[in-house]
């Protein structure tokens, strides 16, 4: 098998998804939840505490109306409702439809509420995000400082944060393209849900990236792009078997985890499939690439 | 590392034996477990939900916005000081009206005013030129003198009487402060809360020292007028302490209000309600039958794939499994309690996934050794020891995301680094010190 002399095709691949992806974020946009864009909070009474029938109610009838809600929770007398954004005329028509069902309801309280993942909560996660690249590539470049000329260890810290950059835009991109046809939102379960790629494609990476620093030293670094190729190959099996695991249990979650986890795990399969291909095809032929382009430039000279 | 593998089988077992105890229903003899339990987030257990009124009486209107949602930092900071309570904070504006609405996981009501606290509002006052001393018979003149003063400030009470009339509120409050901590005074012995300023407040307060000294600056807290010192000599240090006739809880209380920031605006609590779980034990229920469903197709996998080996790290998966589960709950009793959401559940039954792999680069690397004709003895070490550099640096990379998330994140985001963070951990340990260990037993 010879992956790396068809590098190319390999990179072709991941830009045919990546590209539309990212088409995709700036025609549409992302399809922000609630969490992020904030809506609207009703307060609902009754006369009596309320029982798990009048919520399953509630629930039907804003699905009825086709109004988004993010959480129904009940205290009491109270029913407490997160929705997306509704105007005065919306919320009449649902409580109209609401009081012909359930007699004694009134509306206590009718609000506009800000996001929950306010925009300082997600800068602080970005934030973190890019700190914890740059650590990652010192401590790649550092553990690796070993590997033989003519390549450097801090190439691989740099291959790996660009394999998991490629990770996280598949996944957005997907989801991008998922929220215009599907209207699937972007919550903040879809945050954690990148943040779980990140660490896995990371992981994943290192693991053939380790195997590379063990063949350099053995067979050193006279033919690079071969001593790669074997490398891809010999931790192929471990690749792909680790992410079926991963996979397996995702299928299970996906099937019998229930409905209010169901995208938050079809992006966590988005992103463990990415971030296997993109450790076995992206980020170990991005070393050849970089290694080859500067050999260019020392023949020109 | 090669340490006898009995008195490791042994520890294993042992810890095994724990994790089980603390796993099953407590009943009888086993009442000790009783008090462990699951910290649920809100949408499993239900909780607190709190709607505060934010004062901006004092902040002009287009800074309001900004304000409020710096008020809901402030709060989420402070519902993650200790530990990890995945609380869901929101912003409200009605007119005229700004309102944060807090909702915490599994606390009472009591128990969550404790956790958002008083708002300490911490200010710093001095007196003016045309300060001049007042003494009032009484509290209606008092208050008739208050209607006299300008409409524009809003003295808190009682300042008068310490700074006389128009006092000059400072610039320095509690955003210029870095952090707090709770010491004893060195003669009396009482609790005081120490307090150190940013480079900027230290200016701040050198400045204030400076020019007052021998005069009286009045710290104010809340509104409320704690101290008023005499300024001996100007301090330069940044450094100043309160004094204000705490007890050890108050001061406490003081210092982790003002360390997890300072609110821009007074809060008012306008409502509190307990809220029941929305998705409740079905969807537990059903994240756990998915979770147990996904170990016995890992177990099925691996042992096709590995054979006895497999066997081996099955039974390992399985001690991991029980071991974070034991970890979740105990973690309840402690400050850093682990607040389980379903997205926490789901990344759990993820990190089983990931554990395998460790096991899965080791087996595989054991078949390549033998492949080269190594014994099986030989193949058994090098594929612990060959594959150890990659589950290493894979992992500390990992940790690293953790760390950082922790450090940076708020929130779930938290709650989600540190449950990756004790998967990791107890991953490498099932994985490399459970599995050596058995394999070593079993083929002496």
């Amino acid at each position: 098998m010879n992956i790396i002399g068809h590098k190319n095709w390999y990179f072709g691949l991941s830009l045919l998804i990546i590209i539309p992806g990212i088409i995709a974020i700036f025609l549409w946009g992302l399809n922000l939840s609630i969490d992020f864009t904030g809506g609207s909070r009703l307060t609902l009474s009754f006369n009596d505490p309320v029982s798990e029938n009048k919520v399953q109610i509630v629930n039907k009838i804003l699905k009825v109306e086709k109004i988004k809600t993010a959480s129904i929770e009940k205290s009491n007398k109270l029913i407490f409702i997160r929705t997306s954004p509704m105007d005065q005329n919306q919320n009449n028509k649902f409580m109209s439809a609401l009081s012909k069902t359930l007699k004694d309801v009134k509306e206590q309280e009718f609000e506009t509420i800000g996001p929950v993942m306010g925009q300082e909560t997600t800068l602080n996660a970005l934030k973190a995000v890019v700190i914890a690249s740059i650590l990652i590539i010192l401590y790649i470049t550092w553990s690796f400082r070993q590997v033989p000329k003519p390549t450097s260890s801090f190439r691989f810290g740099v291959c790996a944060i660009i394999a998991l950059i490629h990770d996280v835009l598949v996944v957005i991109g997907v989801f991008a393209i998922l929220g215009h046809f599907l209207n699937v939102e972007i919550d903040s379960l879809f945050v954690t849900a990148i943040l779980t790629v990140i660490g896995f494609s990371v992981h994943d990476t290192i693991v053939v990236f380790d195997r590379i620093r063990e063949n350099l030293r053995k067979m050193g670094g006279s033919d690079f792009p071969k001593t790669v190729n074997e490398s891809i190959i010999q931790t192929i099996g471990r690749s792909l078997n680790t992410s079926l695991t991963v996979v397996l249990i995702l299928i299970a979650l996906l099937l019998f985890g229930g409905e209010s986890i169901r995208w938050f795990v079809v992006a966590l399969l988005i992103g463990v499939v990415s971030g296997t291909y993109s450790s076995i095809f992206n980020a170990s032929p991005l070393l050849v690439l970089w290694q080859e382009i500067i050999d260019k430039k020392k023949i020109k000279k | 590392m090669k340490k006898s593998p009995r008195f490791l089988l042994w520890f294993i077992i042992l810890i095994t034996i724990l994790a089980v105890l603390i796993n099953l229903p407590s009943k009888g003899f086993l009442s000790v477990t009783k008090s462990l339990t699951f910290k649920k987030g809100l949408d499993l257990a239900g909780g607190t939900s709190l709607t505060l009124k934010a004062d901006m009486k004092n902040i002009a209107q287009a800074q309001r916005g900004k304000a409020l949602e710096s008020v809901k930092t402030v709060i989420d900071q402070r519902t993650n000081y200790f530990g990890v309570s995945e609380p869901i904070v929101y912003s409200s504006v009605n007119g005229n009206d700004y309102r944060i609405i807090a909702e915490l996981p599994g606390v009472n009501i009591d128990q969550a005013k404790n956790i958002i606290g008083t708002t300490a509002q911490l200010s710093f006052w001095e007196k003016t030129a045309s300060s001049s001393a007042v003494l009032f018979k009484n509290q209606q003149e008092y208050l008739n003198f208050i209607a006299t003063q300008s409409a524009q400030v809003v003295y808190p009470p009682s300042i008068l009487q310490v700074l006389g009339t128009y006092p000059n509120k400072t610039s320095l409050g509690g955003s210029d402060l870095k952090e707090t901590s709770v010491g004893f005074d060195q003669n009396s012995g009482k609790p005081e809360v120490q307090l150190k300023f940013t480079s900027q407040g230290a200016k701040k307060f050198a400045d204030i020292t400076t020019r007052n000294v021998e005069k009286i600056v009045a710290i104010v807290l809340d509104d409320q007028v704690i101290e008023a010192p005499r300024v001996n000599v100007p301090i330069l240090t940044g450094d100043a302490v309160i004094s204000g006739g705490f007890t050890v809880e108050s001061a406490n209380d003081l210092s982790r209000s003002l360390n997890a920031g300072a609110l821009p605006v007074p809060l008012l609590y306008l409502q509190q309600h307990t809220v029941d779980a929305t998705l409740g034990n079905d969807a537990l229920l059903k994240s756990i039958f998915a979770g147990v469903l996904g170990i016995i197709i890992i177990a099925i996998f691996m042992t096709t794939l590995y054979g006895r080996l497999g066997i081996i790290a099955s039974i390992a998966l399985i001690i991991y499994a029980l071991l974070v589960i034991s970890i979740f709950k105990v973690s309840s009793i402690t400050p850093y309690a682990i607040t389980l959401t379903l997205s926490g559940i789901a990344g759990f039954i993820l990190s089983i996934g990931m554990a395998v792999d460790a096991n899965i680069l080791i087996f595989e690397r054991m078949k390549e050794e033998k492949r080269v004709g190594r014994s099986w003895h030989e193949a058994l070490e090098l594929g612990f020891s060959r594959a150890w550099t990659s589950i290493r640096d894979s992992n500390i990379s990992s940790l690293i995301t953790c760390f950082v998330l922790y450090q940076f994140g708020t929130g779930s985001v938290k709650g989600f680094a540190l449950t990756l963070a004790i998967g990791i951990l107890v991953s490498m340990f099932s994985a490399i010190v459970v599995t050596r260990t058995f394999l070593r037993v079993i083929y002496k």
